[in-house]
């Protein structure tokens, strides 16, 4: 049997004349029939334009090959150079021998038309099919990637799926003529842990189903871990390191390498978290953030007349305290309500009941004392004013005309974050994505907070840069004593930086505890399952589980209260919830 | 501001846009200075219907004017009425639109329920509406064009405003806890003004259309003053005889509008390059 | 659904202040409420029969009351009595809509077959000689007054044909379809170019705007052509924009009939409301506002239909 692919010297670049750019400088590899390579970087790495340069899609989006050839072998057993193929000989490769996914599921099926048909059309394209037996064909894809109820969902539109089904079609889509080659581009990382789960194990048990070869590219190496045979790691257009996937994890040789492996944040199970004071200690210690019995609901209307018909219960009860100097970090998936409690504590939702208190150390409410870094560093500056209108912002706020000793605040604290000392006159747009995040928390620190809320922090920076801002928020923290509360989906971040963990699941806190043994003992069941789910560089290969389970409809019937909540201390400094049955049922 | 002018010259329609309209702000303040080569009232009863000539470039008209002398008092008088009646709808419209946006409720409710209604009319009919109740004139047309623009203003104000308040600046600053002002002003207007010297210019465009149009019907600016639209009427009559007096004028018309179509379309590339798919 | 349900809820709503804006506006007019509804013809009565016309017209009663009778009049289709023709207005709106209604439909034919295709096209040739072009085209078409258009056809035609469009009376349709076609077709063609070019310049931008969408790369990687990727998966997104476009023009047509009818002489109903400004003839004014807005407002309720068909994610909501 022949190589399945072979690229030899693969250059790419974009623009043409004087614009010209080269983004891919020589890169090289082999694919064997049914071998999955993972491709991994950083954003800018040149991956996803490798990826896309195999089937040649770069071409719609402006770029040419530029030199270096892709030998790829056919169903047939033709060798087809891929770098020099014409556009009609590509159309009938596409979809046919090279399948596709990518990584916005949301956005990359067509929002006009039924999921179904577009499904359809795969099979109609590369395998001639009529209109009844493409759809018989696309119901046994649907069945496939494990679609409940397939039937009723071929008339469904992208807008009426989540992005875990969305993917799923995706893969179905890709897969419909069985396919030699299937290239993902990041195909998880929009999606949650949990879905992300569930493709992956989808991904691995198609592999086996179908013996199709598989690009995988990602930045994730826990991701490598559970699937890949061989690795090849990419900096700017560049190879720099390729092998095994033993060989790589066990022995890597170039610093970068090293440096995904062990300086960024992998999760294991808790045996690198931070140690900070006893439990014994933490009772005796005054909160920085007490809070009690948290609740914020939105009204949920109905029809024409926007009748009340109950209420979404985003965050339902929640209570926690966090010291001086401690990190909780607070953990769910996307609707579980962790953003919500956040917001709440901030201003940013009202609350429907509930107390929270803030102190600082000398036990004195100064100004201000509780502030936020949000998620996305691009969105959370103004983008039209420099970086001294940013840094004066909070202290303007607090009715403080910003002067000399302010100045002099704003040059101290850009420097202990990292950044320049002459950046004040610069505007955000001339900043990295990990530098924005330094001047936000520079920001967040202008007016001497004892509380620093952060919500998704360091989720929207790439893996490398991740690492050094955890490193400074917590240098920071150990200066100044700040309280985090870290808003997290990232089991590893978390372990990094975390002492203490609340879970958050439908609302509500499920489990509370050090991190140390929340992280390696769980004792609730979604606990279990979010960590079951959290790829480690560790499980090599590993088989993930299909899991079906739907997230639970937070929204109650109007007057509804929910049971008072019942905690079983299980360890020092660590309780869970206990479901009761009743609940539980309620709970569909 | 030294880089966006490099790039609008870059732009090859925003050269030429704004070149057009450069010479016509010029051309204007020179006509309203008195810079013209004649005086546009004075007839040269000898001298009429004349073509294109040394004397007359583009020659007289029946009461033997000087085409070129009342063409720039026309642009100037055009001008005067786009700029006001812009100026006067962009103001009303940020400060309804920006206020509906962020005070939302009952406000926004009744601002676009407003809006809503003066939308429901054909803009030229509304402008004739207006001018039936006040009667014809200059001051009347720039009322008029500014009425019929100001729900436009509002709603391309309005939109960007909402994304604006959603996003997480905004949010950041609520939780400093800065004032409204302080937000509207900076994170909001700073922000808009992008958007908004797009749709001013694209505005101006439609202005002078419909400055033209009102005063060709004989409900703008009145004889014996000058304007684009008036010429062209008075042109009708005599096309075959002095087509001179259509085709002047016309062009006059045409090109200005070119000029800001050109600078507006520039100005969207340049500054807000998002917003062609919402404009859309 | 919802969506279009409370469309069809809000419209009585906007036409309600319509109707209250209308009525207002011609209260506002300078001098007695006799003269605004009888124009100059009132100078000449005496005193005593002012006030007799006064009560004849309930015009002594307050302006909420005179509001409701008058809407009551209109619920039941009496917009009063024009003044200049001597007959109920609503008798002398509908001779003259006809040219109007078909003048407006002709130049929004006009410009959609011809824009749409236009735009396109440009769209997959960005960059190139042809997309200029167009684009050139649409500019300078988009910056032309429709007046100045019509004109220049006629001096054309007069100076350089000897022939003159047939003007004066309206051919309708199903008397003389040819003769019809004739006398309406550049009439339309002066009213549809900035149209037409505003129909190219949206559907190029939308186009270009749609093409470099994830979904158009997802259709290529499953093996699509490239036409097959413009005509089945590109176009029905970017006829979205098109169709928000069109309804938001077809008001224009209406206003802009004005124009045209004015240059080409014809016998609509723009050129009767101008004559009915100029004539002061109030309650011709002010019946023809009310339905040229209704006709509007239920072309742009026909729009949202259109919107509704076209985009799944407002006919059917959210996720369900």
């Amino acid at each position: 049997m022949n190589r399945l692919l072979s690229v030899r010297g693969l250059k790419v670049g974009f623009g043409r004349g004087n614009a010209a750019k080269t983004v891919v400088h020589g890169v090289d590899f082999d694919l064997e029939p049914g071998e999955t390579l993972a491709i991994v970087g950083e954003s800018g790495s040149g991956k996803s334009v490798t990826a896309l340069s195999i089937n040649r899609l770069i071409d719609d989006g402006g770029g040419r090959i530029l030199g270096g050839r892709m030998e790829f072998t056919t169903a047939r057993g033709e060798v087809i150079d891929l770098a020099c193929a014409t556009d009609r000989r590509m159309e009938t490769i596409r979809g046919s021998e090279i399948g596709m996914i990518f990584q916005e599921p949301m956005t990359s099926l067509n929002p006009v038309i039924p999921i179904g048909r577009q499904i359809e059309e795969a099979f109609r394209l590369q395998r001639g099919l009529g209109r009844a037996a493409a759809r018989l064909e696309t119901l046994n894809a649907l069945e496939r990637v494990r679609i409940p109820d397939a039937e009723r969902r071929l008339g469904y539109y992208p807008h009426q799926l989540s992005g875990g089904m969305l993917q799923r079609v995706m893969i179905a889509m890709a897969l419909a003529a069985n396919p030699r080659l299937l290239i993902a581009d990041e195909p998880t990382t929009a999606l949650d842990v949990s879905v992300q789960a569930q493709i992956m194990a989808l991904l691995a048990e198609l592999r086996r189903e179908t013996g199709t070869g598989m690009i995988f590219i990602t930045h994730d190496m826990g991701l490598v871990a559970g699937i890949a045979d061989r690795v090849l790691v990419m900096i700017a257009g560049r190879v720099v390191e390729q092998g095994r996937l033993d060989d790589i994890f066990d022995r890597p040789r170039h610093p970068y390498t090293q440096h995904l492996l062990q300086a960024v944040p992998h999760f294991s199970h808790g045996r690198k978290v931070r140690r900070h004071m006893s439990p014994a200690g933490r009772e005796m210690a005054r909160p920085a953030l007490k809070v009690e019995g948290l609740t914020v609901r939105f009204p949920a209307t109905a029809g024409l007349l926007r009748r009340p018909v109950g209420a979404i219960h985003a965050v339902e009860g929640i209570g926690f305290d966090v010291m001086p100097g401690e990190t909780l970090a607070v953990v769910g998936e996307s609707g579980s309500g962790k953003s919500t409690t956040a917001r709440a504590l901030l201003g940013l939702v009202k609350p429907s009941s509930g107390t929270f208190s803030v102190m600082s150390a000398e036990g004195l409410a100064r100004r201000k004392p509780m502030q936020m870094v949000f998620q996305n560093p691009y969105a959370s500056l103004n983008p039209r004013l420099d970086v001294e209108g940013l840094l004066a912002e909070p202290v303007l706020a607090g009715g403080v005309r910003p002067d000399a000793s302010t100045r002099q605040r704003m040059v101290a604290l850009l420097e202990r974050v990292g950044l320049p000392a002459d950046s004040l006159r610069r505007f955000p747009h001339e900043f990295s994505g990990g530098q924005r995040q330094r001047l936000c928390i520079a920001r967040a620190l202008m007016v001497d907070p004892s509380v620093l809320v952060l919500d998704e922090a360091v989720s929207a920076l790439d893996v490398s840069v991740q690492a050094r801002v955890l490193d400074l928020l917590i240098d920071l923290q150990n200066e100044l004593k700040l309280a985090y509360l870290f808003v997290s989906h990232d089991m590893a971040v978390v372990e990094r930086i975390a002492h203490r963990i609340a879970v958050l699941y439908a609302g509500r806190i499920v489990e509370i505890g050090r991190a140390d043994a929340v992280l390696s003992n769980p004792r609730h069941d979604y606990t279990r399952r979010l960590i079951a789910a959290v790829p480690t560089t560790e499980r090599r290969r590993d088989v993930f589980r299909l899991e079906t389970a739907a997230v639970p409809s937070l929204l109650r019937p109007r007057g509804y209260e929910p049971p008072e909540a019942v905690w079983q201390v299980c360890g020092e400094d660590h309780q869970v919830l206990v479901e009761r049955a009743a609940a539980a049922k309620e709970i569909r | 501001m030294n880089r966006f002018l490099t790039r609008l010259l870059d732009h090859s329609s925003g050269r030429i846009g704004g070149v057009i309209v450069l010479a016509y702000i010029l051309i204007a303040l020179a006509a309203q200075a008195g810079l013209t080569p004649y005086d546009p009232l004075q007839q040269f009863r000898i001298e009429r219907l004349q073509g294109p000539s040394l004397a007359h470039w583009m020659g007289t008209d029946m009461f033997g004017r000087d085409v070129l002398s009342r063409l720039m008092i026309g642009i100037g008088q055009s001008f005067l009425v786009a700029f006001s009646s812009v100026g006067i709808a962009a103001l009303a419209g940020t400060l309804l639109g920006l206020t509906a946006a962020w005070f939302g409720h009952l406000w926004d409710g009744l601002v676009m329920r407003l809006m809503d209604v003066l939308l429901a009319f054909p803009a030229i009919l509304l402008a004739l509406l207006f001018i039936a109740v006040v009667g014809p004139g200059t001051f009347t047309s720039i009322l008029a064009i500014a009425f019929v623009y100001t729900p436009i203003f509002t709603r391309v104000v309005r939109g960007p405003a909402l994304s604006l308040k959603a996003r997480d600046f905004v949010d950041a600053a609520r939780t400093f806890g800065s004032s409204t002002s302080y937000i509207l002003s900076r994170h909001l207007m700073l922000n808009l003004v992008a958007p908004l010297t797009v749709q001013v210019t694209l505005a101006l465009a439609w202005s002078l259309l419909t400055e033209s149009g009102l005063s060709f019907l004989g409900l703008g600016t009145q004889p014996p003053a000058s304007s684009l639209g008036l010429m062209l009427s008075d042109s009708v009559n005599l096309m075959e005889m002095a087509p001179w007096l259509l085709v002047f004028p016309g062009l006059a018309i045409m090109i200005g509008i070119l000029g800001f179509n050109l600078l507006g379309d520039a100005l969207r590339d340049i500054l807000d390059p998002r917003s062609r798919r919402a404009l859309a | 659904m919802t969506y279009l349900l409370r469309r069809l809820i809000t419209f009585p709503l906007v036409m309600l202040g319509v109707s209250v804006l209308v009525f207002v506006a011609i209260r506002l007019v300078p001098g007695d409420s006799i003269t605004a509804m009888l124009g100059t013809e009132a100078g000449l009565l005496t005193p005593e029969q002012k006030q007799a016309l006064a009560a004849y017209f309930g015009l002594d009663h307050s302006w909420p009351v005179q509001y409701g009778r008058w809407l009551l009049g209109v619920l039941s289709a009496d917009l009063g009595l024009s003044v200049t023709y001597g007959k109920p207005v609503l008798d002398v709106i509908l001779e003259r809509f006809p040219l109007t209604l078909q003048l407006a439909c002709l130049s929004m034919l006009i410009a959609i077959g011809i824009g749409l295709p236009l735009g396109v096209f440009a769209a997959t040739r960005k960059e190139r000689g042809s997309d200029l072009a167009v684009r050139i085209f649409a500019m300078i078409g988009q910056s032309t007054p429709s007046f100045v258009i019509g004109l220049m056809i006629i001096y054309v035609l007069s100076a350089g044909f000897g022939v003159l469009p047939a003007m004066g009376q309206f051919i309708p349709f199903s008397e003389d379809p040819l003769g019809n076609l004739g006398q309406l077709i550049l009439p339309s063609l002066t009213l549809g170019l900035s149209f037409t070019a505003s129909v190219t310049r949206i559907s190029r931008s939308a186009m270009l705007d749609v093409l470099s969408d994830d979904y158009v790369r997802t259709a290529r990687s499953k093996g699509a052509t490239r036409r097959r990727v413009i005509w089945r998966h590109a176009l029905p997104n970017a006829l979205i924009p098109v169709v928000t476009l069109s309804g938001v023009e077809f008001g224009y047509l209406l206003g802009g009939a004005v124009l045209v009818e004015q240059i080409f002489a014809l016998p609509g109903l723009g050129r009767m409301v101008l004559d009915a400004i100029l004539q002061r003839d109030y309650a011709l004014v002010q019946g023809s506002v009310l339905f040229v807005a209704l006709n509007f407002m239920i072309v742009n309720l026909l729009v949202d239909l259109a919107y509704v068909m076209l985009d799944p994610r407002i006919r059917l909501g959210g996720r369900s």
